[in-house]
């Protein structure tokens, strides 16, 4: 177990970890906003002179609901770059 | 090309104790830039408001129906605090655009203060109506087993806030400095392998790209020719003029691509989460502070 084998595993381990990290941490906004636009543009579908603020707040929503996946993005800055 | 993500460093300590960081320089600098144009677009106004007068009016005017609209008309006295929060946000994020000054919203300890001073106005606003022990029983609603999750929500409300805005602007500038460093990896790699086999190489691909491009000048038949032209054409130029030795290392396919994506997390990101914070200061600030208990609102509510 020398040295360039354990720094090797170590980067395999961080590399794996940073990716699963984003990649399941991408799952839930992703659907979340999913449903926020698909039914801000039902609205707007329905009543085309309420786009406006439809959309605004639709925006507002999905920037929201991004915070988890800008959570798990950060946890995986930490682990490739800081760890 | 080893990628390090580092947070502000720090230039020099203030009386050898205090580190003045980049972020510190960007943030004071916006601070400068917000008083200077604040004085000077506010002053002299006339009556009948000329070019800059009725720009700036329209903003203050929106800023105020905004406030109105969230925080309702006996809450218009935090219009100027939000507007401040808005303003530095964004000019904040858009400082880190010119170069060579680091945005002040990506770093947290800049945004966790925004986040921390609202939770502190919330928490004066509450003890300063309802006494300092109905401030802490209102962690005990509805029935006191809820006390630790009201505490956790009441610790998490900052932290979210600050974590989104940093998350969103720092993370951003990271991706984009990886996928430079890919691209500038990349195309050394290209260019490299073209120049490796002589001039040879460098002046077939330059004359396919020629000849492709004399072939379909008057009508383009399909986009991906055009793509391919234009691809023989650059790479056959800089393998050239990599195996002639000049130019050699500049990373040519790096050239547009980050900039379209920092267009988007910088701009566009950067604008919505400065409006998501604004956003959300309002909503806790409003319901810190209800409406005044005056006569025509028990008349109102009874």
């Amino acid at each position: 177990m020398d040295a360039t084998f354990a720094a090797a595993l170590a980067t395999l381990g961080k590399a794996i970890g940073a990716g699963i990290c984003m990649g399941i941490g991408a799952i839930g906004p992703a659907i979340g906003e999913g449903n926020a636009v698909s039914h801000a543009l039902e609205g707007m579908a329905r009543q085309p002179e309420m786009a406006s603020t439809l959309r605004t707040n639709m925006i507002m929503g999905c920037a929201i609901t991004e915070t988890t996946g800008i959570y798990s993005l950060l946890i995986a800055f930490l682990i490739l770059f800081v760890l | 090309m080893e990628l390090n993500v580092t947070g502000a460093f720090i230039y020099f300590k203030l009386f050898g104790v205090i580190p003045i960081t980049q972020t510190t320089v960007s943030s004071f600098l916006v601070a400068v830039i917000l008083i200077f144009l604040s004085i000077f677009l506010g002053r002299n106004l006339k009556k009948k408001p000329d070019g800059k007068q009725v720009l700036v009016e329209k903003g203050v005017s929106m800023l105020y129906s905004m406030v109105e609209e969230s925080m309702g008309a006996h809450n218009l006295h935090w219009a100027p605090f939000i507007g401040t929060i808005f303003l530095s946000s964004i000019c904040g994020t858009f400082i880190g655009l010119t170069g060579f000054l680091r945005s002040s919203t990506a770093d947290l300890s800049c945004v966790l203060v925004w986040a921390v001073s609202v939770s502190v106005i919330i928490w004066y606003n509450s003890i300063s109506q309802n006494g300092f022990t109905g401030w802490l029983k209102g962690f005990t609603e509805p029935i006191v087993v809820m006390t630790p999750m009201n505490i956790i929500s009441e610790i998490a409300q900052p932290v979210s806030m600050a974590f989104r805005h940093f998350g969103n602007v720092a993370g951003g500038g990271v991706i984009t400095s990886i996928l430079y460093i890919a691209l500038s990896g990349l195309s050394s790699s290209v260019l490299n392998m073209v120049a490796a086999n002589g001039t040879a190489a460098g002046a077939v691909l330059l004359a396919l790209g020629v000849i492709l491009f004399v072939v379909n000048r008057t009508r383009w038949r399909k986009t991906w020719i055009m793509i391919l032209t234009v691809a023989c054409a650059v790479i056959g130029l800089f393998g050239l003029l990599q195996a002639a030795g000049i130019l050699s290392g500049v990373p040519i396919l790096a050239f547009g691509i980050p900039a379209v994506l920092s267009c988007y997390f910088d701009l566009f990101s950067g604008f919505v989460q400065a409006f998501v914070f604004t956003l959300l200061t309002m909503v806790y600030i409003a319901n810190s502070c209800p409406p005044p208990e005056t006569a025509e609102n028990a008349q109102e509510a009874a």
